[in-house]
Parts: C-alpha cells; structure tokens; sequence
C-alpha cells in the first residue's frame, strides 16, 4: 500500500505511513525553532521602522495559524490521525470568546478556560467516536464532525448566525485592555505559541510521546506489548482540540470578529497542508509551513482573484513529484541525516 | 399534517435518490481502490455546468443531459489518467492533499469559465407540471422523474454488481483488490473503469438537480460532506449500504428540519422550540452517523469481511 513510502515497517503497515524531517528533528528542529521565534520578536520594531504596521497584523494572523497548526500535529504528524475537522476546535475556541463578550464577560482568562474546556469536550465526545474506526472513515468521520459544529453555529441565530458576530472590543486582563494594542496581542498570540511548541516537545520527548509514535509506526505490535493505543491516541486528540481552542481565541482577538467561515472544511484542509507543507510529526516543520501558507496566500492573492487555483495547482504538483513537504525536499537535497 | 409529512416525505427520498447517485462511485472508489476522494463533489458540479451549458446550446435539456453524461464520463477518465493513477499507490494523508488541491483548481476554474454568477437551467417541457397525490395535494412531475431516474440507476447498478462479470470483480475487488490482481485480473483498468462510471453517476446527479437548484461554483462541497456521511452510514465499498443509507439520511434531514420543531413544540414554549429545533435540525444526520458508528463502527452493510 504504502510503496513509495520511505519508511519500511514489517508487518501491519499503518494507514498514514509516518515521515520525519531528519534534518529538522532533535536538535536541529530546536534550533530551527529558536531561530522563527527570534525573527518574529524583533519583527515589530523593525514593521514600526519601516512604517508598514499592517507587517505586526499579519505576522499575528501567522502565529495564530501556527499554534493551530503546531495543535493538529500532534494528531496527525505523531499520532498518524488524518484528522480533517480541527478548523472546528479553532472556531469553538474564537466563539467562546464572542459569546462570552457578548454577555460582557470579557477576562481573557475566563474566555481562555471556557474554549479549553468546551474544545476538550468537543474533542473528547467526537474523538471517542471517531477513534472507534480507522483510515478513510477516520477522514470522513472527523470532516463530518467538523461540519456538525459548523452548521450548529450557522443555525446559531441567537449569536449572528451565517453573518458571524463582531465583537465590541478585544479582551481584557483583568479589567485591563492590555491587549488593544497590535503589538501586545502580537507578543501575547508569539509567548502562547513559544509556550505550545516547549510544551508539545516535553510532551513529544516523554513516555506519553514515545507509545503515540511507537503507535503511529505499529499499533498492532503497541497492543501486543501491552499497551492500549485508543487511550493515548483520544488524550492526543483532546490536547490538540484544547491548543487549537486556544488558538482561536487569539484569532478572535485579532480579527475582533467570529464567523462560521472559521470552521468551515475549506479551513481544516488548509491546516492540513500547513502541516504537511511543513514536513509532519516535527514541531518546527508545522510553524514553517503556517509561515510558509499565509505568505504564499497573501502573495497569490496579489495576483488574481483566483488565486485558489494556483494554490490548488501546487498541491496537485507538490504531491505528485515530492514527498514528504518542505522537510522532506530538504531532507532529499542534503541526504539523509537521521538522529 | 398528513399532508405536509408526505410533501417532506418524497422530498426526502428525492434528495436521497441524488446523495445516493453520488455516494455510489465514490463508495466503490473507496472500497475498492481504498482511497480517498475529496473531488468527487466537484464532479457533480462539473456534471451540472456540463448539463447547464449543453442544455442552453441545443435548446433540450434531455439533449442536453445525453450529451452531459458521455462529457462528464471523459471528464472523468481524464482526471484518472492524470491525476487520480498516481494516487492510488500513496496514502491517504496524500490523497486527502491532491484530491483538496483538485477542489481548489475545479471550484475556481468553473469560475474562470463560467463567471461566478449561478446559472439556472428551465425544466423541460414535458417534465414540467405537477401530478395530483391525494385530494388537492400536487407534486412536481420533474422531482418524480428524478426519483425514477435514480430508482433506474439503482436497480440497473444492482443487476451490474450482482449479475455480471464486472460487478464479481467489482465485488471481488472490494473485497481483497490484491488478490484479484494476483488472479490475472487488470486491476489498473478496473479502476479506471469504476472511476469514470462513478464520475458519471455524480455528473448524471449534478445535472439532474441543475434545473431544481442554482448551478453555481462550490455547489458540490455541501454535497459531497452529505455523501461522506452516506458511506459511513452505509459501509465503505457497498452499494446497497450507500442505497438504504443515502435514502435514509434525504429522509431524516428533510423531515427533521419540517418536524423538529414541531416535535419540539411538545415539550417547550413555541419560540424556543423553533430556534432549538432549526439549531438541532441540521445536526441530526451527524447525531445518527455517530449513533450507526457507534453500534456498528464499519457501517451498516460493510463490504468487506471481518479480516478489514
């Protein structure tokens, strides 16, 4: 099945096989990782010094997408879940915060655990159902899913329905607007993402880590040795549906504005190829393709309204002849280099 | 009362009889060649551009759907030969980024050739009308001919699968594909073979729904997610399955959105029921998939045995 498939696993052949970024793992990927986050902390200044605000805006939405990102592969990258509806824990995330503010509940905080907490939940009813199966249906389940919770908010009069729900002001911190600004949000949305990436990565290094990959590569020979794949895959699942949660609530923060476009399929495709364009199951590989994703959306934009054709064409083509995204055109171009 | 369950009943299985014209190929694409397809709604949308644009050309719509069908067929064997060929040797994980990718190109390429406006195409002429049911109740003739059409589909699909060489491979295929290759079989040709009779089958559903709905761009992703829900329901690789479950899910969405809230009205006070019941009404589909998941994780007629 998996033919062209790089990694050679005997046996019961999972149904995604795995692909690593040799170059960019272990030690490399930390450093790469350092790398992206000094180059984003001193991007203010220099989008201030230049005169181009608009640069901080972007840079948000980007970080924004990277934790989201980061959050899905967890699932599909070191947990070999092809899990296409997690656009609907980034919109359950960003809602929490339009509905609460519209009740005048307004503590990002408060807002915060609300979206941990209803993502969690979300993730654990529907995780639990679709871990029950496996391969396509997994696809289609969690799609399917996804798409629940988008029309639940489309039908969502109550909130703005269709049209989304703008909201009146970004939240506060403790009766403090500290992030009205551009740039705290910018800062506040980069320390969450720098929080997610050292946390999944002592998560990833740790026993938990080590049964999801060892899951991921062989979950037939996991279960032999006495392990119970289904109970670290859901966990995995429920994490990542909190971190994506997380993430939407920054980008409601920076939109200042929910919709049910944030869930829809369209989106957790696109988060998908962030991850894959990225190079899959490393941390780093996730944020450079969020990077990577936007800049080229905002640059195919500038040419022509279609630019969704040129993204498409690049897909098709960056399936067909390449493997394993830009972590693996780098792992090809500079040979194999395994930890 | 009566009345109106009946009305909501026939749209149900009218809109069931289409997701089932489109869940039919992609459940044996699935099956069979264990990959996933994400551009099999753009196929029903190219199938109702197709119908929309031969029908405005030859000024029929039946001359217009008999030239749809065969374009839509090509169209289909086209993408296989380009495309699709090179994916069924990858994983799904590949698979959901090509097939995504083809979503993008076809949705904005439709745009390209036809303008993002919808198109409308008239009902035909001796298809137009209504026919009498009980008392003063009327039905659309063209939503029954739809309704017969895909009944014809169905029984002629069941005679292919079950009666004929090409459905015991098909059968066989969905089965264990490895093996009927081993047995001297050309699975490569199979597969082309069921992907372009299953491109045509969702381009016969597109443009048999272009005169009832608006031919626009983007008009198959809804689709194609009800189809997804089909085929699980039903079983991957089942044409049966996709049948009852595809009637099933037509069904229980459209009598859930006209009699939810009613239901609901029961038991809470008037507004508050409807707001709940056009809240919950679009979810139900969702609720039974999780429900057949839950008590039969392959599906209620999977094709394959317990060895999958």
């Amino acid at each position: 099945m998996s033919a062209g498939s790089d990694v050679a696993v005997s046996g019961a052949v999972p149904d995604v096989a795995p692909r690593r970024g040799g170059m960019l793992a272990g030690r490399g990927s930390a450093l790469a990782a350092a790398l992206i986050f000094s180059a984003l902390a001193v991007l203010p200044p220099i989008a201030l010094a230049i005169g181009d605000p608009f640069l901080v805006v972007m840079a948000t939405r980007i970080v924004v997408f990277a934790i989201a990102a980061l959050s899905l592969d967890l699932v599909l990258g070191y947990g070999a879940m092809v899990s296409f509806g997690h656009a609907a824990f980034v919109g359950l995330g960003a809602y929490a915060v339009a509905i609460l503010a519209s009740h005048g509940i307004d503590d990002v905080l408060v807002q915060a655990l609300a979206a941990i907490l209803l993502c969690s939940l979300f993730a654990l009813v529907t995780g639990a159902i679709s871990l029950r199966t496996k391969g396509v249906y997994f696809i289609m389940i969690t799609l399917a899913f996804g798409q629940m919770a988008y029309f639940f908010m489309v039908s969502l009069s109550a909130y703005g329905g269709d049209d989304g729900l703008t909201l009146s002001a970004r939240s506060t911190l403790f009766g403090l607007p500290v992030l009205a600004g551009d740039i705290s949000l910018f800062y506040a949305s980069l320390a969450v993402l720098v929080l997610a990436f050292l946390g999944l990565r002592a998560l990833t290094l740790s026993r938990f880590g080590r049964v999801l990959r060892g899951t991921r590569e062989n979950p037939i020979r996991m279960q032999a040795i006495g392990f119970q794949p289904f109970a670290f895959q859901l966990t995995a699942y429920v994490i990542a549906g909190a971190l994506a949660g997380l993430a939407g609530v920054l980008l409601a923060n920076q939109a200042e504005f929910v919709s049910p476009a944030y869930m829809s399929w369209q989106r957790s495709g696109e988060l998908i190829v962030m991850v894959v364009l990225g190079g899959m199951g490393t941390l780093v590989g996730p944020i450079g393709g969020a990077i990577a994703f936007l800049l080229l959306e905002d640059w195919l934009a500038h040419f022509s309204e279609h630019w969704k054709l040129g993204l498409g064409v690049l897909l098709v083509l960056l399936v067909l002849f390449t493997r394993g995204g830009i972590a693996g055109g780098v792992e090809r171009l500079f040979g194999r280099a395994r930890p | 009362m009566f009345n109106l369950f009946l009305l909501q009943a026939l749209n149900g299985v009218q809109f069931g009889i289409l997701l089932f014209l489109v869940a039919a190929g992609l459940t044996l694409i699935f099956g069979i060649m264990d990959m996933i397809n994400l551009a099999h709604g753009v196929l029903y949308m190219v199938g109702a551009y197709f119908a929309a644009t031969f029908t405005a050309l030859t000024g029929d719509f039946l001359f217009g759907l008999a030239i749809a069908l065969p374009a839509a067929l090509l169209f289909g064997l086209v993408l296989e030969f380009l495309i699709f060929r090179h994916l069924y040797e990858r994983d799904h994980l590949d698979q959901v980024l090509a097939t995504f990718g083809l979503i993008l190109i076809l949705n904005e390429g439709v745009k390209i050739v036809w303008g993002a406006a919808p198109m409308s195409v008239p009902i035909p002429e001796i298809l137009s009308g209504a026919i009498p049911l009980i008392g003063p109740l009327q039905y659309p003739f063209y939503r029954i001919a739809i309704i017969a059409a895909g009944l014809l589909t169905a029984v002629g699909l069941w005679l292919l699968v079950n009666h004929t060489r090409i459905g015991m491979l098909l059968r066989a295929g969905a089965v264990n594909a490895p093996m009927v290759s081993a047995l001297g079989v050309d699975i490569r040709r199979l597969f082309m073979l069921v992907f372009g009779f299953g491109a045509m089958l969702a381009g016969f559903a597109g443009a048999m729904v272009a005169p009832i709905l608006s031919v626009e761009p983007g008009m198959g992703d809804g689709v194609l997610i009800l189809t997804f829900v089909v085929i699980v329901i039903g079983g991957v690789g089942s044409v049966r399955g996709a049948f009852v479950a595809a009637i099933l899910v037509g069904l229980v969405d459209t009598l859930g959105r006209t009699f939810g809230p009613i239901v609901l009205r029961a038991v809470m006070d008037p507004s508050a029921a409807s707001q709940t019941g056009r809240t919950l009404a679009p979810m139900l589909i969702y609720i039974l998939m999780a429900a057949v998941l839950f008590f039969r994780p392959s599906g209620l007629f999977p094709a394959k045995g317990a060895a999958a």
